[in-house]
């Protein structure tokens, strides 16, 4: 039956898109023929083609998730755009002066670079800034001793056999409706991989990778630390990122061999839409990290500002016996934002050890949900788990949930849990006016204050930007 | 100073204050008693600019200028202070760092020289012996976890970082233990001069042996019911409020 189905849709490849294949992109709407049309596109091995295929099987008999507390309208998958040839960015602008002032604003705020607004922006760099320059200097840093940090297309056509051995071995395509989406159509994203016993001797960040063209809606993202390695990976930055994609569906995938230690930190800062909600970018992602060998170490940490709708819960698979998972996020909601997230610890090896702080700060009208998932296998004995999750509220008209599943199968397990939620109400404005301290400074005291536990996780110039990004979000909400 | 003129405010549509007028000057200390929810708390936090109390009319001046035209902060600025009956908890917010945040606000609006962690590390040491506090409730959040008592030495603490021109301390008294009330009155008292002004919101004469009023009035149903000399807080200690507010009522039926 299956060879069948393949000899004709193969057929239909082969008469289908012979002439097509020149085309910069394809007609909006998903069928088999994309995903050919893509992989062809890519130059892609028969196995990667199969591997989107099985995903793009499963996900049609998926239905759209519906438990998550968030509402919006459904996709229509059949209107997306799966593929355009990647363009370089094109300038825009001759100078600073032309940009939207209200954006150069937000620059300074934040006290990006004036180079690195000009890139952002959009406006044509003076060489002697190119970011391509700074890159090339990482890159080969990072050769000199064996890391491959690259394009995931790149690792593809130079690692084949890397990609394959570790690709979906944490998030199986069928996983979830989204999941399976990205597997059937991810376009590109980062590939890392750290050999044994090497330790990564810089952060690496998405900011500096060498492929700069976009990496599009469906982004994938794979990093490997074999034994004893380790590494500190930076996703986004708190730049304010606009895209025309308003569906972004990324999955990343963490393995950490043994005694290997893998943090992961993002900042995220989609367009979250006006003030009404409208036009933001919906971000549904899955990330998951397997603690495969022995005492492997996996560190989630996320601050969360943008995007119309979030749904995420960075993972942890606790597999190897005395492996520790750690989860800290801080998530923020203003205006009409929608955010349900947090993530998921599941204790299969012995004395496996796993944290979780996540602190929610709802503003405006938004909602702002944790919900998380702390799950002991039969066999984790001696494991355990701590989490703390704090809400906090800002306003009359906004909400907070928490969502705690705990699920323990061996008795030898302690697992404890521990929430509040709190106001920045009047008093403690108030309290702060009182002593002279404006209410904008008040407000930024008081977030910074209830992050600290997550913001100590960040890498330090991440930290003291995830801060001001914070007061810049909520601006103007409070008083 | 402080100049109160038929000052009357509400809290959600309620009245609360219903005709105040008071005159204070430099280098006075003046006390207010009166029952549980006569108003005390509400004057002051209308003085100090509280969101949730509505001035519905009168009028009140501050070293001239119209005190309701200045934001909240802008008051504290101008030299306004008030030590608060509930001194809230800030998790995570060291104290150290709300301290010299709130004394560089001020300096800044003063033109004076902000303080570097360093130099305001010297500065507070200092401070914190007027009030015997522990050097470790620098470190920690503020008043997060704080006793009672604790709190209100936080707050004198705070009132001697900024030297107000006019202090409002409700109910600092309440809580403290006999030493604590000790030494947290001598404190206001050395903190206190003569282009100074204290208004001293308290239950018990007690405190008002250590700082000393020149006046004392009684606040009953949002008005001033009486004003006179140090020797009424121990009549009313005496004698209770009712015998006042008797008074006030056969005053005004005549
Ligand atoms: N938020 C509020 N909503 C409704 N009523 C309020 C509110 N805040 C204060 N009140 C009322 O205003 C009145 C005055 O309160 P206030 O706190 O000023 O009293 P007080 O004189 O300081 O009392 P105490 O001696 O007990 O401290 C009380 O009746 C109180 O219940
Ligand atoms: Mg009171």
């Amino acid at each position: 039956m299956t060879s069948t189905f393949n000899v004709v849709t193969s057929q239909e490849y082969k008469y289908g898109f012979v002439t097509d294949i020149e085309a910069d992109s394809v007609a909006p709407g998903l069928s088999e023929e994309v995903i050919r049309f893509i992989s062809a596109k890519k130059g892609e091995p028969d196995w990667l083609l199969e591997f989107r295929l099985k995903a793009y099987r499963h996900w049609l008999t998926m239905a759209e998730p519906e438990w998550a507390k968030v509402e919006y309208p459904k996709p229509d998958f059949q209107k997306i755009v799966y593929y355009s040839a990647p363009k370089p960015k094109k300038p825009q602008y001759a100078s600073m002066d032309e940009v939207d002032p209200e954006l150069r604003r937000t620059f300074e705020k934040l006290g990006v670079p004036i180079h690195e607004q000009e890139a952002l922006a959009g406006v044509a760099v003076d060489v002697v800034f190119d970011s391509v320059s700074v890159t090339t200097t990482y890159r080969e840093k990072l050769a000199a001793v064996g890391i491959i940090f690259c394009s995931f297309s790149e690792a593809v056509k130079s690692h084949p056999d890397l990609v394959k051995q570790y690709l979906g071995s944490v998030v199986p395509s069928s996983d979830n409706f989204y999941a399976a989406l990205n597997s059937a159509v991810f376009t590109d994203g980062s590939f890392v991989f750290i050999p044994k016993g090497v330790a990564c001797p810089m952060d690496l960040s998405t900011y500096f990778r060498i492929n700069n063209k976009e990496s599009g809606q469906f982004e994938r993202t794979l990093i490997v630390a074999e034994e004893g390695a380790s590494v500190s990976y930076l996703e986004g930055c708190t730049a304010p990122q606009f895209d025309t994609n308003q569906l972004h569906a990324a999955v990343v995938e963490l393995v950490a061999l043994d005694r290997a230690s893998i943090k992961y930190s993002t900042v995220q800062n989609w367009y979250a839409g006006d003030k009404d909600g409208k036009g933001g970018i919906f971000n549904f992602v899955t990330k998951r990290g397997l603690c495969k060998g022995k005492a492997s170490h996996i560190s989630w940490t996320q601050v969360e500002t943008g995007s119309a709708i979030t749904w995420k819960y960075p993972s942890c698979v606790l597999l190897g016996d005395d492996s520790i998972g750690e989860f800290y996020s801080v998530a923020l909601t203003n205006h009409k934002q929608q955010a349900d997230t947090g993530t998921k610890m599941i204790h299969i090896g012995r004395n496996t050890k796993s944290t979780i702080v996540s602190k929610g700060i709802s503003a405006g009208d938004s909602s702002n949900s944790y919900r998380g998932l702390v799950k002991v296998q039969p066999k984790a004995e001696g494991a355990r788990n701590f989490s703390q999750c704090d809400s906090m509220l800002i306003g009359q008209s906004c909400s907070a949930s928490t969502f705690p599943y705990i699920e323990v199968q061996n008795r030898s397990a302690r697992v404890e849990h521990e929430a509040t939620t709190s106001k920045i109400g009047e008093e403690q404005l108030l309290y702060f006016q009182q002593r002279g301290i404006p209410a904008e400074e008040a407000i930024s005291m008081i977030i910074n204050g209830f992050c600290k536990d997550v913001f100590r996780e960040l890498p330090m110039e991440f930290a003291v930007e995830a801060t001001r990004l914070l007061s810049l979000k909520l601006e103007g909400s409070v008083g | 100073m402080l100049s109160i003129r038929n000052l009357t405010a509400s809290i959600n549509g309620t009245p609360v204050l219903k005709g105040i007028d008071l005159e204070i000057k430099a280098g006075e200390i003046h006390a207010i008693m009166g029952p549980n929810g006569s108003g005390k708390s509400t004057l002051g936090k209308v003085l100090v600019g509280h969101p949730a109390y509505e001035v519905t009319g009168g009028e009140v001046l501050y070293e001239g200028r119209n005190l309701f035209e200045l934001a909240a902060d802008e008051r504290a600025r101008a030299g306004i202070f008030m030590g608060f009956q509930h001194p809230i908890e800030v998790p995570g917010v060291s104290n150290a760092a709300f301290l010299r945040l709130a004394y560089n606000k001020k300096a800044e609006a003063e033109g004076r020289d902000e303080l570097d962690p360093l130099e305001f590390d010297d500065f507070i040491h200092e401070k914190i012996k007027l009030v015997s506090m522990k050097e470790e409730f620098l470190d920690r959040s503020l008043n997060e976890g704080f006793s009672g008592g604790e709190k209100k030495r936080n707050e004198i603490l705070q009132m001697a970082v900024l030297e107000p021109k006019l202090a409002i301390l409700d109910e600092l008294d309440s809580g403290l233990d006999i030493d604590a009330l000790r030494v947290l009155g001598d404190a206001v008292n050395k903190l206190q001069r003569p282009d100074r002004a204290l208004l001293i919101i308290t239950h018990f004469p007690r405190i008002l042996e250590t700082i000393q009023p020149q006046f004392v009035h009684v606040l009953s149903g949002g008005r001033i019911l009486k004003s006179a000399g140090k020797e009424l807080a121990t009549e009313l200690e005496d004698r209770g409020y009712d015998w006042v507010l008797e008074e006030a009522a056969a005053g005004g039926a005549r």
